[in-house]
């Protein structure tokens, strides 16, 4: 690669959170870059090494001069939120997902320094029917597109990210689809769910999942700001589970819920504290997708260190590790 | 005292619960060499077959299998699905398979079958036949329609032994993996049709599988199924029923709705399955998959040879049920 399109001084949005702030670390242990900035509304709890952290809301038009003050070249977009409750609230994140990927990318056209954007985006883009085919490639739309929640936003995020992309063809994009992101330390849906002392399960379907190792998605984004330039990207681990597979290692009870209580059940779990899950989460179950990594293979060059199977199964040990304390009160006491 | 007790209390439950375990095995083996002495089992033999289970379940309940990316489950299929279903294909209906050289010994292929018989078992039949029949034991990936995938219980079972969506997208993927693929480009026209109808092949639509294959350039076996049209003969569609429910067709047979899920048992009848000689689809060049005169010539030929296969067949037979 040229050294003009090396990254010197990076951007990275939502540093706050577990993902981004890890990107930023990464980041800067890199001697070949210069600065490391990380924005966010709150100060992030965990280390940023060499990063420098800039209280800014992504959805200001603040970001735009400092963007240009700093001399931004490269500006990786972590800033999405999947989970209602990170945000502090529905409303509060869509805001931050549409309005602030907006926002941010109509700062990354005026500016004339930006050579590279890096997007975190999601597999959920394509939703989860069984009128679509078993396996997505990049080029692919959803028959039954997702009508609302997290994939919701990140369809209408990934529009300006799109629009970007056609007024400014100079600028070098890159957006990652994810797999559902698993592993030891992050908290989402769906390791909210496998946490849960009792999986309501839709009766008799069986989705196929597929999970992404958290240390393998912040080496995706790293990557992804550092190496080629590669477009719309999928990002997942090799392989795939069944639902059925999955509660069977995670070794949790489980109950069959009927078509048409799926609701009802979220509303349970909801209310007895467990989870709070996403309306399209039992379709997701029902369903599940597989995403095509042939691209990441191949444009992007990046392997994943964890199969899907091997990304569960650290979440899996994580969890257990956690829950044990729980379980034997009784040795606190002597 | 009540820490003492706790502690003295959990070491007792803990070894109650495993002497349970080791009963409830104990008896679950107890119950597997009963079942495999009642099948002509013994010696050496139906110790195998009991540890071959035990192993089995062992691999089920801790999750300890592998799909593929459609969700094919090889270990359920072999090991649930094909054992269910062979009585049936053997002893039931008898399955005469013709023509098993022409299924090529590796790489990808297209089978294309007609459809029929109220209830399409015909496609799990062929499946077998291919798996049981050809020497390197090789599986049938089946495409179905959507209706199948969104159901319970059906949709999951279906993914597991094999199936996916029909959509050129999973079909070319298939192929291009090198897998031998089934497809019943009748759909729910062919299953649905009524007995006055039967060996009488429907519209074949728009030929998709045979674009996919001229991409993938992997040859075409027209597939030719006799005895399936008589095992459930349909005497009329309900069709508002039909309507109502929100299902393509809703069967009228001589015992189904009357006899409840007693009227679901197929009659015994005698099939036939032969496989034809294989269609090249490699020597079109270019482009020829995007070219409908192509694509139309190439359906057209394989619908003939099919529809021709099964006179021939039919002829051949000497009765309905033997």
């Amino acid at each position: 690669m040229d050294e003009g399109s090396r990254p010197k001084v990076v951007l990275v949005t939502g540093v706050a959170r577990e993902l981004a702030g890890r990107v930023v670390r990464r980041l800067a242990d890199d001697p070949s870059i210069d600065r490391v900035l990380g924005v966010d509304l709150v100060p992030p709890k965990h280390p940023m090494g060499r990063g420098e952290y800039v209280r800014a809301d992504v959805r200001s038009p603040l970001l735009a001069r400092l963007i240009t003050q700093a001399r931004v070249d490269t500006v990786v977009h972590m800033g999405v939120i999947a989970t209602p409750r990170d945000a502090g609230g529905r409303v509060v994140q869509k805001d931050i997902n549409v309005l602030g990927t907006m926002q941010l990318m109509a700062a990354c056209q005026k500016s004339a320094g930006v050579r590279r954007v890096v997007v975190k985006s999601t597999a959920g883009v394509y939703g989860s029917s069984p009128k679509d085919p078993a396996v997505f490639t990049e080029e692919m739309t959803a028959k039954r597109l997702p009508r609302s929640g997290f994939p919701h936003d990140s369809m209408e995020a990934e529009s300006y990210v799109r629009g970007l992309s056609r007024r400014r063809p100079d600028i070098g994009i890159t957006m990652l689809r994810m797999a559902n992101v698993i592993g030891p330390s992050i908290s989402t849906v769906l390791t909210d769910y496998f946490r849960m002392p009792v999986l309501p399960v839709p009766f008799g379907q069986q989705g196929r999942l597929q999970f992404l190792h958290e240390d393998d998605a912040v080496a995706a984004a790293v990557h992804a700001t550092t190496g080629p330039v590669a477009g719309t990207v999928n990002i997942a681990g090799d392989g795939a589970l069944s639902l059925g597979q999955a509660i069977a290692l995670s070794r949790r009870p489980w109950v069959p819920v009927l078509p048409g209580a799926a609701g009802l059940s979220l509303w349970a779990t909801k209310q007895l504290g467990w989870a709070a899950l996403p309306s399209d989460h039992m379709d997701f179950l029902s369903f599940g997708r597989v995403i095509d990594t042939q691209r990441m293979r191949k444009e992007l060059g990046f392997a994943p260190a964890y199969t899907s199977r091997g990304a569960f199964e650290s979440f899996l040990a994580a969890r257990s590790a956690h829950d044990r304390p729980e379980q034997q009160p009784m040795e606190d006491v002597t | 005292m009540i820490e003492q007790d706790a502690s003295q209390g959990a070491p007792d439950l803990s070894q109650l619960s495993e002497t349970d375990l080791e009963q409830a095995v104990l008896l679950l083996i107890k119950g597997l060499r009963a079942a495999g002495a009642a099948a002509g089992l013994a010696g050496d033999e139906l110790d195998e077959s009991v540890a071959r289970t035990l192993a089995f379940l062992r691999r089920r309940i801790s999750g300890d299998y592998t799909i593929d990316e459609f969700g094919y489950d090889a270990d359920f299929t072999e090991h649930v699905a094909m054992p269910l279903l062979r009585p049936l294909y053997r002893s039931w209906f008898r399955v005469e398979v013709r023509g098993i050289e022409n299924i090529p010994a590796e790489g990808g292929g297209l089978v294309v079958a007609n459809h029929s018989g109220t209830i399409a078992v015909d496609s799990v039949m062929t499946q077998l036949a291919v798996h049981d029949e050809t020497p390197g034991r090789r599986s049938l990936r089946m495409l179905g329609a959507d209706l199948v995938f969104g159901s319970p219980v059906v949709g999951p079972v279906a993914r597991k032994t094999g199936s996916t969506l029909a959509t050129s997208a999973d079909a070319q993927r298939l192929l291009d993996e090198g897998h031998l693929v089934g497809v019943w480009p009748e759909g729910f026209k062919g299953v649905g049709k009524l007995y006055k109808d039967r060996y009488r092949l429907q519209r074949f639509g728009r030929g998709g599988f045979v674009a996919a294959a001229l991409r993938a350039e992997v040859p075409i076996i027209p597939c030719s199924i006799v005895g399936a049209e008589e095992m459930a003969p349909m005497l009329a569609n309900a069709a508002p029923l039909a309507r109502l429910l929100g299902i393509p067709y809703f069967p009228i047979t001589a015992t189904f709705p009357w006899l409840g899920p007693l009227g679901l048992v197929p009659l015994p009848s005698k099939w036939l399955i032969e496989f034809g000689t294989p269609i090249r689809t490699d020597d079109r060049g270019e482009g020829a998959a995007d070219d409908p005169a192509v694509v139309f010539e190439i359906s057209d030929r394989v619908r003939e040879t099919i529809q021709h296969t099964l006179y021939d067949l039919l002829r051949d037979r000497r009765s309905v049920f033997f």
